[in-house]
């Protein structure tokens, strides 16, 4: 059997190198900022995050496999853990809970009580359309794709909106086969 | 690294078992069977042109995993031979051996796999394959001028590697 990966980024977190916090937190704010003034519509600055968390996740994927040794998860079930407990862990040092399973399984809720995003954000009454944080989303997506599996990721709760908590809404479409990828011969 | 504040590879590689080159030679793809690199270092013997030969290995990897899987005696589950497996279904080969060289295999669940080809008395290599994977993150993946899914042409990934598997035993 393969070993089993980590069940926590706890160790993975403490050996990787680490950007001040605030920092972090300020330069986050700074492009989210700049997109507002830049597209001006905050439905656009929404895409646009996604899009860049997107392409974010898509090399995500290899830091995180390289870095964890969590080798390949039995089912989504499994996925959703590893990202809440070794995923945040490892790349924002905050940890993550699964919820609200539907019964197939592919279906599920991440809530995140703390998010190192937001220190210091209050929306104003003009962004109130604002998902503050959909870069998160668009990485999840992205850094799954990788590993074939087509996601929808959708924010069900905001604490910049008024909830108590961030939560996540992670939703399998489809899982795509490995495929023969040449098609001629020649 | 430092420029994209790159931070030290870790786990440190592990120690090679030999001083001297034993490597011939090393592919990387990713899934949709793109050779994002192809090193050479001893290799004395071509027969057919790189775009032949990078699709021929990428065919014997794809392949030969599907069999493997086919013949796992431990696990019931098993689709036809040829039918696509989900990512994550059934087992995989991590190198194979013959009388003149010795392949070794890497398979990432994000599609990247690393291919090293070495002298058939080299021992096993999984570790080295992981560390050139981080290799691969460090060099690669984090230089935001790099496009994912293109070739990789970075001279310093190459120098370094180079230098890793010189020492590889």
């Amino acid at each position: 059997m393969a070993p089993v990966g980590p069940r926590s980024g706890e160790a993975i977190f403490a050996s990787v190198e680490r950007v001040n916090a605030e920092l972090f937190t300020l330069t986050y704010g700074a492009i989210v900022r700049q997109l507002l003034t830049d597209l001006e519509e905050v439905e656009e600055v929404n895409k646009q995050l996604d899009q860049m968390g997107y392409n974010i996740g898509i090399r995500l994927i290899d830091e995180f496999l390289a870095k964890s040794n969590v080798s390949r998860c039995v089912d989504f079930k499994e996925t959703a853990e590893v990202i809440a407990k070794v995923g945040f862990k490892m790349f924002l040092g905050v940890t993550a809970s699964v919820t609200n399973w539907d019964a197939e399984g592919t279906c599920c809720n991440i809530v995140l009580e703390d998010n190192p995003l937001v220190d210091f954000v209050e929306l104003p009454d003009t962004c109130q359309g604002l998902y503050y944080c959909n870069i998160l989303s668009g990485v999840i997506r992205g850094a799954l794709e990788m590993v074939s599996m087509k996601t929808e990721v959708t924010w069900v709760r905001d604490m910049l909106r008024g909830d108590d908590v961030f939560e996540l809404q992670v939703k399998l479409l489809k899982q795509v086969p490995e495929e023969y990828p040449y098609k001629d011969d020649e | 690294m430092q420029f994209f504040g790159g931070s030290e590879i870790s786990p440190s590689p592990p120690a090679p078992t030999a001083a001297g080159n034993n490597a011939h030679m090393m592919y990387v793809f990713n899934r949709n069977g793109v050779c994002l690199l192809y090193r050479e270092w001893n290799r004395p013997l071509w027969t057919l042109n790189a775009q032949q030969d990078h699709k021929l290995m990428f065919g014997l990897l794809f392949s030969l995993k599907s069999l493997t899987a086919k013949m796992d005696p431990t696990s019931a589950e098993k689709g036809n031979l040829g039918v696509p497996q989900l990512p994550g279904q059934g087992c995989s080969f991590h190198g194979f051996r013959t009388n003149t060289y010795k392949l070794s295999f890497m398979e990432t669940p994000s599609g990247i796999k690393i291919i090293l080809v070495t002298h058939p008395k080299t021992g096993d290599l999984r570790e080295s394959l992981k560390y050139i994977y981080n290799l691969y993150v460090e060099y690669v993946v984090k230089n935001p001028l790099y496009t994912p899914g293109s070739p990789v042409r970075s001279d310093l990934f190459n120098t370094t590697l180079d230098q890793y598997v010189r020492g590889i035993g």
